[in-house]
Order: C-alpha cells, then structure tokens, then sequence
C-alpha cells in the first residue's frame, strides 16, 4: 500500500471523497517481454466471470497489447482501452498519469458496475513503477529468463511493488538461473512483501496471482465499507 | 508577473501535454522536420498560427469572457477533427490539475472537456495571473511540447532544441502580445492546413507514439 494513502494531509480539501467507490485499480509493470501481457490475458480468463472488469494498456509503440486481448477474445472491445505515451512510457505510469486516468475515468463511465481495472505499463527497465494517484496496488512482473539476478538488483518495482512476480519458471532449465536464489534474493530485498514465482506457460490460468488480486479486491470493500 | 506562470507552462506540470506532439511526430514522418532548422521553421509557423489562436482565446478566457462562446469559437478556429480532439483531452486533463492546483469557483463555469486554450485561461484566472500571461503560457506550450517531441523522436541534441526553443523568445512574446481581440472584437484566428492535415493523418496511425 502506498505511504501516503491514509495521509488526510494528502487528501485533496476541495473535492469531497479521495477516490471512494470505483473499481480497484491494479498496476502491472515489469521489463518488456517478462510476460505483462500474458498475465493480464490470464487475470481476465480467471477473475472474468467473477468481477466486472477492464484493462488499459500502455504499449510504447504500438497497439499490439490491447489487439492481443481483443483477437483472444478475452474481453470485449469496450473494455479495453489503450493510451499512447509520448516515447515515455514510465512517465504516463508515473510522472504525469493523465492520460491513463483518462483511460480509467472513460472505462469507468463506460460500465458503472466496474470493479477492477488492470493497466499494464509500456515495457520498461527496473526503475519503472506507478504513481499511487493512478493504481490502488501494483504488480511488478519480472522473467526468469532475464537471469536470477534481477532480485538482487532491485530498483522501485522489485523492492516496493505489492506484489512481486517472478514469470516463466519452465525456462529455468533452459537459461541456467537458480530459482533458490531469485525466491530468497526477493524476500531479501522485499522484506513481508509478498513474491510469486509461477509459469504463465504451465498454469495459463494464474491462479496464485488471481488469488492474490481477489485477496486485495476484499480488502478494498473492507476498507471502504 | 506571479510565479503561478511558471508551474503553468512548466512542461512538468501533470496535465498529459508530453503525450502531445503538436504535429511534430507526423511532421517527422512526413520528413517536413528532421534537423534543427527544420524544427525551428516548424514550430515558428506553429506559434503564429495555432499558438496565436491559442494565446487569443486563453487571454480572452483569463479576462473572464463567456466560456462556453470561447470554447465555441476554439471549434470554430480547429477544422481538424483530430485537433479538436488533442485539445479536449488537454484541457481536460489541465482542468484535472488546475483544480487542485489553484482551487476556485472559476473552474465551474468550464464546460466538462473544454478546449486547451480555454482552460489554460481559466487556469491563469484561478492562479491569480493576467490575461497577458495566460496568452504568454499560450504561445510558449504552443512550441516546449512540440520541441521536446521532437528531440525524443529525433534523439536530438536537447541543448540544440533547448537554444531553437529559448531564441524563439521574441516571436513568443510578440504572439502574446498581439492576443487581445482586435477592435472590432474579433480574436486571432490563424491557421495552417499543413498541422490539419498532419494532424488527421497522424490519428489514423496505429504505430504512433504519441496521442497527436
Ligand atoms: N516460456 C514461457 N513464455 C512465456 C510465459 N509467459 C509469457 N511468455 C511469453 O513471453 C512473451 C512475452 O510475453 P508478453 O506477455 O507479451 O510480455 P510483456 O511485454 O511483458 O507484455 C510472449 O511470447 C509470451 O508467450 C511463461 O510463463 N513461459
Ligand atoms: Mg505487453
């Protein structure tokens, strides 16, 4: 959860209500090809049918992310949306989050009922995370085929995301990286924050992951109720 | 002059202007800008016209005249569908900001997304700015965008674009300066076909960068 969330200091005093109701709002970021995409794909098969939801995507080019949820026929066009980032996908996540909120208000308006929103982030390197204004909580998604090292480097998405996932753990074999050393190298630097090493691959259905997002819609309701 | 002006044309200032090219990422395509002079004729013809009309309407909406005509003249003065489009989404996502940022009763007679401009004026108003300057903060995002766009797009020497931004400085100040309505109560209302026409081939891309 972020630091400054139950701040009243931070509390904008003229608009009533910080963000009350609405959808919870999960970040999926991490480097590009670490499997964003493919866990977003994922979360919407699995939590589909048990929540109304949609998803932003942030590609730095192109729209290839929002036409491979589209063409799999995960979701329906109008619950997906994409922005364009201005060669500056951390920035949009980050810096100046206006036309992602854009993007969620839009969906939003759209479907009333919205309970979850996922924006998964443009492809960028372990600095990358998102401002708190624009998510509830993030996921950092990190691949095993980028050595076991990742962990131990750190950086914002690996030490300070909710929830750290570590992707592709069948390819383990295959590039030599010890998922010993990337389980105990992220508990390390993550301290009580939780980390998932799971294959998209093998389980196309995420389900620690979507557990993971239930736990965290629950206690949304809590929190607000 | 309050230092409001500065957070105002702060390109930092999180209001979605850096997704925004100004024509610059079509021009590019188009192989119209492609080195520092290129880019400096550019965003010159740029602030005479689109940044003259944008400084007009913001002065004009900071001195407090009827909103919802102002942001009927913005349409009026942007045949490009596309451009009408760029400029709802930064005016809202200004009014975003704006609010928060210099809280006032200003703020509600704005139509729900209004132009750029318009917003950019009432925002001058709410921080306690002058027409001038509203017309000023105008003109000069009227070319900062553009110029940051194109440096990332080119890979630029950003201390090149920084000095074809900084000389640009007499002709920003003119602009702003020739922004209150004519005599006849008329405001600029410059334009130049080739951003139109940038601009709607620009929006049926699928492999850009940027939102406009
Ligand atoms: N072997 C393997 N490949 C995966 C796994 N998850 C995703 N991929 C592949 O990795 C590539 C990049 O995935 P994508 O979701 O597009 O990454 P993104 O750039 O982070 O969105 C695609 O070819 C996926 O099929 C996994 O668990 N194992
Ligand atoms: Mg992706």
């Amino acid at each position: 959860m972020p630091p400054d969330h139950d701040l009243d200091d931070y509390v904008d005093p003229y608009e009533h209500g910080h963000r009350h109701g609405g959808p919870l709002r999960v970040g999926l970021g991490g480097p590009v090809g670490s499997g964003k995409t493919a866990l977003a794909a994922a979360l919407c098969r699995t939590l589909g049918t048990e929540y109304d939801l949609a998803v932003v995507t942030n590609d730095i080019y192109t729209t290839e992310d929002a036409d491979f949820l589209r063409r799999n026929a995960i979701l329906p066009d109008d619950r997906i949306e994409a922005v364009q980032t201005g060669c500056c996908p951390h920035t949009a996540i980050r810096d100046d989050i206006t036309a992602n909120l854009d993007a969620v208000e839009l969906l939003e308006a759209r479907h009333p009922g919205l309970e979850l929103v996922f924006v998964e982030s443009g492809g960028d390197n372990l600095t990358a995370s998102f401002s708190y204004g624009l998510v509830d909580v993030q996921v950092f998604v990190v691949d095993v085929a980028g050595g076991d090292k990742v962990p131990r480097k750190g950086g914002p998405g690996v030490t300070a995301s909710d929830l750290l996932v570590v992707n592709k753990t069948d390819l383990a074999p295959l590039v030599g990286a010890d998922l010993d050393v990337m389980r105990r190298d992220s508990a390390t630097v993550r301290g009580e924050k939780p980390t998932l090493l799971i294959s998209l691959r093998e389980d196309p259905a995420a389900t620690e992951v979507a557990e993971w997002v239930r736990a965290q819609v629950r206690a949304r309701r809590l929190q607000q109720a | 002059m309050s230092s409001a002006l500065l957070t105002l044309a702060d390109s930092r200032l999180p209001a979605g202007g850096h997704a925004h090219s100004g024509g610059v990422e079509q021009a590019v395509a188009a192989g119209l800008v492609h080195d520092p002079g290129s880019l400096a004729a550019f965003l010159l013809r740029r602030l005479t016209t689109s940044g003259a009309v944008a400084a007009g309407l913001a002065s004009a909406a900071c001195q407090g005249d009827d909103l919802a005509r102002l942001d009927a003249e913005a349409d009026a003065r942007t045949p490009s569908p596309a451009l009408r489009a760029a400029s709802r989404q930064q005016g809202r996502g200004l009014v975003r900001v704006g609010r928060r940022a210099w809280p006032s009763p200003l703020w509600d007679a704005l139509p729900a997304a209004p132009h750029h401009p318009v917003a950019l004026g009432v925002a001058a108003a709410a921080g306690g700015l002058t027409p001038r300057d509203a017309a000023a903060a105008a003109a000069y995002l009227s070319v900062s965008g553009p110029a940051t766009a194109a440096q990332r797009l080119l890979a630029m020497d950003p201390l090149t674009v920084a000095a074809v931004t900084a000389r640009l400085a007499p002709d920003i100040d003119a602009v702003a300066g020739n922004s209150t309505r004519s005599a006849d109560g008329s405001l600029p209302a410059d334009t130049d076909p080739l951003l139109d026409l940038l601009a709607e081939v620009h929006s049926a891309r699928k492999d850009r960068f940027f939102a406009s």
